[in-house]
């Protein structure tokens, strides 16, 4: 019987349980969107979405590079991987200020470089372009227990890395200048991040798509910012929000036979546009309500 | 000896006029930090060109009405038509996931041409253009430069200073706007050429390298011009000679080794 969507949500929770593979696609959303939501949460307040975006690409040239060689695929995104965050980072200068013209240019350079070079190995290697799509859109609905285990393997590093270094990299990516005068290795943790940013993507972009990686990890950390400036609220909601992202759009596709990424993504977009709209009401408000109702909206209008 | 004639004479016209349309367009890009605008673009661009397949209509169509329609909302969306880079993010994700609906759509329906379609898109085709293909894209091309160099000076201004230019009555919001219309036409023209993935190379690495050369406005254009002409050039004639190496990718690997020789050296 095929699945149709009815207002008893135990039903339908039910019908969405029924296979294996939906199981599975479930688990590996809901890792991928806990990871994502907490390190876009980070790479939103760094202004870094852009080279979010580029290492997000970087599984495809090394996946290619590790095919013609005949590595394992791992190896290939790994690689790829630390050196695209390498060079973003050394072009956001390392230890000095940054530049953003040139920082732009660099890792916008780096993204079509990568894509370039995947594409040639494709050609030499003479595969087809079938593993682009799949790189691109994912498959998140073809995905095996072992790799639900590579995910959760990864996100538990990535979430303890970020742990571990999170204090610090609050600090240096929130006033960077005391940070550097209270002697907080800025420039070193801004290589790290981009890193671990870089691990966390191209791992998992490799299982489950470009798309709905960067979809996680941008839009429940861009709607927090908007409703909240607080940070450990920011930080809940923004992982509240990928898990309802991912679940929402998985069931949709589940029940309706379009792709997991159209759903997410648009589900996204929909809750950014009403994020935006609540703060711009609030904030008209709070202009027409003099200081008292700036007061007590918090800093929510002040940035 | 190399043909100019036939395809290859075809390609080198669009191409060209293309590579200087991109540099011009890119410096200006790269000064003003809207780089990711122009990523989000040529995203914007294959999913543009995939809805028109998938409704039946002219690619070159979808292309262009989709870029200038996005550029235009992200330009409203931002302060000073500015969009910052999580409403870019967000906006990408959008058109991406319609981008994926419409492969759906395209896989649900009979025509089994997409893999062509979806691979022409993401990597440009510029082997196969027809003479009068190649001629219309060399003309929009010249007319996206013409469109430039007739804002060039205010633009210039208002990238530079811009609270400096508003106060001077350059009228900044409008510039805005009208530039990012501008980089949502050359982003649909250069699909064409390098593809949708790859013409952000070409906007950024020349560019990029010409900011690292010159701090003259005139002389870093017409560098940056120069420099996306030459690889253009090179990528062509590589990929001409070395059947099995992409046209798109070349161009744009040979742009970034110029990038990546004025930041060693």
């Amino acid at each position: 019987m095929n699945p149709h969507l009815t207002w008893n949500l135990v039903a339908d929770v039910r019908q969405l349980v029924e296979y294996r593979f939906m199981v599975n696609a479930l688990l590996a959303a809901s890792v991928v969107a806990v990871m994502a939501a907490v390190v876009g949460w980070f790479m939103v307040l760094r202004l870094q979405t852009f080279a979010g975006h580029t290492l997000s690409m970087m599984s495809f040239p090394g996946a290619a590079a590790a095919a013609l060689v005949g590595l394992p695929l791992a190896a290939g995104y790994f690689a790829f991987c630390t050196a695209g965050a390498l060079v973003i980072a050394g072009a956001a200068g390392g230890g000095g200020r940054r530049a953003p013209a040139q920082e732009s240019a660099v890792i916008g350079t780096v993204g079509a470089v990568a894509l370039a070079l995947g594409f040639l190995g494709l050609s030499v290697y003479g595969g087809v372009l079938e593993s682009l799509e799949s790189l691109l859109f994912g498959s998140i609905l073809g995905v095996t227990r072992g790799q639900v285990l590579t995910l959760a393997i990864v996100a538990v590093c990535v979430l303890s890395l970020l742990a571990l270094a999170g204090r610090p990299l609050l600090f240096a990516s929130i006033d960077e200048p005391l940070a550097r005068a209270r002697r907080v290795p800025v420039g070193s943790l801004s290589i790290a991040f981009l890193l671990v940013l870089g691990l966390a993507v191209a791992a998992t972009a490799q299982i489950t798509g470009v798309l709905l990686v960067f979809a996680l990890l941008v839009a429940p950390a861009g709607i927090a910012r908007e409703l909240t400036p607080r940070i450990g609220a920011g930080l809940a909601l923004s992982v509240l929000l990928g898990l309802v992202i991912a679940w929402v759009g998985l069931g949709l596709s589940y029940f309706t036979n379009h792709s997991p990424g159209f759903y997410v993504s648009t589900i996204a977009i929909v809750l950014y546009a009403g994020a935006r709209l609540t703060r711009g009401l609030s904030t008209a408000r709070a202009r027409r309500g003099g200081p008292d109702a700036r007061e007590a909206l918090g800093g929510a209008t002040d940035r | 000896m190399m043909p100019f004639s036939g395809f290859f004479g075809d390609a080198l016209l669009a191409g060209s006029c293309i590579a200087i349309a991109s540099g011009l367009i890119g410096w200006f890009v790269v000064l003003r930090v809207q780089v990711f605008a122009g990523d989000a673009l040529s995203h914007v661009a294959f999913t543009g060109a995939l809805a028109a397949a998938a409704a039946g209509l002219d690619l070159r169509l979808g292309l262009f009405v989709a870029t200038v329609a996005v550029a235009l909302a992200l330009a409203a969306l931002g302060e000073r038509a500015r969009a910052d880079d999580v409403t870019i993010g967000i906006v990408f994700v959008g058109t991406l996931g319609i981008g994926v609906l419409c492969l759906d759509l395209l896989n649900a329906g009979a025509a089994g041409a997409n893999g062509t379609i979806a691979a022409r898109t993401l990597f440009g085709s510029i082997f196969s253009l027809s003479a009068g293909e190649a001629q219309l894209a060399a003309l929009i091309a010249a007319g996206i430069v013409a469109a430039l160099l007739s804002i060039g000076r205010p633009l210039l201004f208002a990238s530079l200073d811009e609270a400096v230019a508003a106060a001077g009555g350059v009228p900044v919001r409008a510039l805005g706007f009208a530039f990012l219309a501008l980089l949502g036409l050359d982003a649909a023209e250069a699909t064409q050429a390098v593809g949708a993935l790859l013409l952000l190379g070409l906007l950024a690495a020349p560019a990029g390298a010409a900011h690292r050369l010159t701090a003259s406005p005139y002389r870093g254009m017409a560098l940056s011009a120069t420099i996306a002409l030459v690889s253009m050039w090179i990528g062509l004639a590589l990929s001409y000679w070395i059947a099995v190496l992409p046209p798109g990718g070349m161009v744009v690997l040979v742009a970034a080794a110029f990038y990546a020789l004025t930041i060693v050296l």
